[in-house]
């Protein structure tokens, strides 16, 4: 039995806006254990938006509790909260979000800027080191409008892995990309996952992305639905090849 | 987040968008420069003033004639006629703080030697305004009792009057010069002083015996002014009144008359010019002060368009872990970046003003180290001040509302 690093229990999650309550999770429970390769599943507006930000720190519960490895999150203030995300949290979003004019690298140090026991030349060098590993190493001085969407985003996933978090949390990362970069992009997610150990929570739309998890939860009016473990993963690396395939074929 | 990497980080900032770092900065430059130049031209002229009184004399005393009847016509000082040689010679026998005294016999008129000539003043004058006036000789020698009781035709000339009458390296000792056609016998020359504060060319003189002003030039008896010396600075208020005593006895006004002539020290001087140059310091300074202000706002308007336009990556910083207190930093060094760049722009634009004003117009100017430590300062603090509510509503941004800003 391994660590439980998320404990959900009775979440809930209600906005105020003008004279009524939307309330946009209604007592959401469940655990992840640490190795856990999560997806999180449900139609627009079924709260997943809501209970990511609450897993990463962004935004607090308006009832229930959340236990991120070990801490009530409950119990601590802003800044607690900004450090709990600088140091357990790698985030990754649908839009990327790379601040522009900013080379690759300098982007994927940003969090370490925030560390304040991490040297400039660690900071480097942790850098590099995080872009290698998402297969990056020839494009440290481009810029994110010289890059792709695909390499954007793994330009995002570097900045995620540089602080070494216990969690990856990901919203719709795969939302902006093409079937074969999403096959890319999921593939180094599960490198992450197996190799690194990394616990990651994925958030998507898409079923055949669910397929690469090793968990489903599923929301529908903030609440869950389903939770079902999935037997046989799909090894992403395997789909992405099939797809270059199919296309090399096609061409 | 680490101080450097905070600097690099709003230097870089404020680089990608030079045209308007610049021109918000503009404000703080032209005040800081402002500042600077205002202070140092008002500094060098307090201090010129405050030099070329105390060169001619700390503890000198003026008697002017002066006309002061109330509901009567008032009359220009100088078409007053009250001073004359018994009321120096009261003065001499009764004083007890002075030292010195001249009576000054003073006409306009044209120097001529040769073919060249030169409009200039003659000042007729006793041997003792040499100390009074703290004048020295450059070459020959002074006119003494003798030369007054004579009413002998001697001069002594100012170097001004040298350069335009004189052939260049011609000695004028020895030589005659006339003046408004009376011929006078050079027996001096005094050493150059150079301008007053005032721009008066204080080389642009002929002295001679008063007695020989008198009788030859302007045939009356009156003098234009009375100089004299106090025993020292600390008597110059004693003296003033004791000669104020001694001419109203002299001229035997009665105790409802006023007086007719006024006594100004150098010391009374010294101060009236530098509670007015010092109130119009502070005017200029209050006034570049103000244009600070503006320059500050400026920096407050644009910090905000700032905040507003990096929303979202102020949303992204926060999601990985900046604190409040980060962000706040950030963006408070970048106003005073500004504010100080601006500022440091300013001291050398300043300075420079300073310069070519002191050049191109011959100002007396004087830069202060404390004039540009203290605008330096402002400026810092004008930074923080104005940076300070833009980078707080950066700082207390909801991370999930500024991430989701386009
Ligand atoms: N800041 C907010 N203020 C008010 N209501 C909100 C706010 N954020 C979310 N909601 C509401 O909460 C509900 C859940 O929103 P959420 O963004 O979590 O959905 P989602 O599952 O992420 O949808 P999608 O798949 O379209 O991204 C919605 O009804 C939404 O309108
Ligand atoms: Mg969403």
């Amino acid at each position: 039995m391994s660590k439980k690093i998320l404990e959900l229990k009775d979440l809930k999650r209600e906005f105020i806006v003008g004279s009524e309550t939307v309330r946009a999770l209604r007592g959401v429970s469940f655990d992840v254990e640490e190795g856990e390769f999560l997806t999180i599943m449900g139609s627009s507006g079924s709260g997943k938006t809501t209970l990511l930000n609450i897993l990463g720190c962004l935004d607090k519960p308006s009832g229930g509790n959340y236990i991120l490895d070990g801490t009530d999150v409950k119990n601590l203030d802003r800044d607690e909260l900004a450090r709990f995300r600088n140091h357990k949290i790698g985030f990754i979003f649908q839009s990327y979000n790379l601040l522009s004019r900013t080379s690759a690298l300098e982007n994927v140090e940003l969090p370490l800027l925030y560390n304040p026991a991490v040297s400039s030349s660690e900071r480097r060098e942790r850098a590099m080191h995080a872009l290698d590993s998402v297969k990056l190493a020839e494009r440290y001085d481009h810029m994110p409008n010289q890059l792709s969407g695909g390499q954007q985003q793994r330009v995002a996933i570097a900045r995620a892995l540089v602080n070494e978090p216990v969690m990856i949390l990901a919203d719709e990362a795969t939302g902006n990309l093409d079937t074969r970069t999403s096959y890319e992009i999921m593939s180094l997610m599960q490198d992450l996952n197996i190799k690194q150990k990394k616990t990651i929570v994925f958030v998507t739309h898409e079923p055949d992305i669910a397929t690469f998890s090793s968990r489903t939860v599923t929301l529908r009016d903030g609440m869950v639905i389903k939770d079902i473990k999935n037997e046989n993963v799909k090894n992403a690396a395997e789909a992405l090849a099939s797809v270059s395939k199919t296309e090399d074929d096609k061409s | 987040m680490k101080i450097l990497s905070l600097i690099k980080l709003s230097l870089r900032a404020l680089l990608r968008n030079k045209l308007r770092a610049f021109l918000t900065m503009l404000g703080i430059i032209i005040g800081v420069a402002a500042v600077i130049t205002m202070m140092s031209i008002g500094k060098g002229s307090q201090q010129s003033i405050e030099n070329s009184l105390s060169n001619m004399g700390s503890n000198l005393i003026t008697i002017v004639p002066y006309n002061n009847v109330p509901g009567g016509v008032r009359v220009q000082g100088s078409s007053v006629q009250s001073l004359t040689i018994e009321d120096v010679s009261a003065l001499e026998r009764q004083s007890t703080h002075l030292s010195a005294i001249s009576p000054i016999a003073q006409s306009n008129g044209q120097v001529i030697k040769g073919s060249l000539n030169w409009p200039t003043s003659i000042q007729g004058v006793a041997p003792e305004v040499l100390e009074i006036k703290k004048l020295s000789l450059k070459d020959g020698i002074m006119f003494g009792e003798d030369e007054v009781r004579s009413s002998a035709k001697v001069c002594l000339l100012g170097q001004t009057v040298i350069d335009n009458v004189f052939e260049p390296g011609e000695n004028p000792i020895g030589q005659t010069i006339r003046f408004n056609k009376i011929p006078f016998l050079v027996v001096g020359v005094l050493s150059p002083k150079g301008q007053n504060t005032f721009g008066q060319d204080q080389d642009d003189i002929v002295i001679a015996p008063y007695t020989t002003v008198q009788n030859r030039i302007t045939a009356n008896r009156y003098f234009q002014s009375i100089v004299a010396s106090a025993n020292n600075e600390a008597e110059s208020n004693p003296a003033s009144d004791e000669i104020l005593e001694i001419l109203r006895q002299s001229h035997r006004l009665r105790r409802n008359q006023d007086n007719d002539f006024s006594v100004r020290t150098q010391a009374e001087l010294i101060n009236t010019l530098n509670s007015t140059s010092g109130m119009l310091t502070t005017l200029l300074t209050v006034i570049a002060g103000i244009s600070l202000l503006i320059g500050g706002i400026g920096i407050m308007n644009i910090m905000y368009v700032s905040v507003t336009e990096r929303t979202k990556e102020i949303g992204l910083r926060m999601s990985i872990g900046a604190r409040g207190i980060d962000i706040l930093m950030q963006f408070l060094i970048e106003a005073v970046m500004i504010s100080v760049v601006g500022g440091i722009i300013g001291v050398v634009v300043g300075v420079s003003a300073t310069m070519i004003v002191a050049h191109t117009l011959g100002w007396p100017t004087l830069i202060s180290q404390a004039s540009i430590l203290i605008s330096f300062f402002v400026c810092a603090l004008t930074g923080v001040f104005f940076g300070y509510y833009p980078a707080q509503k950066a700082a207390m941004l909801d991370p999930i509302e500024a991430l989701r800003y386009e």
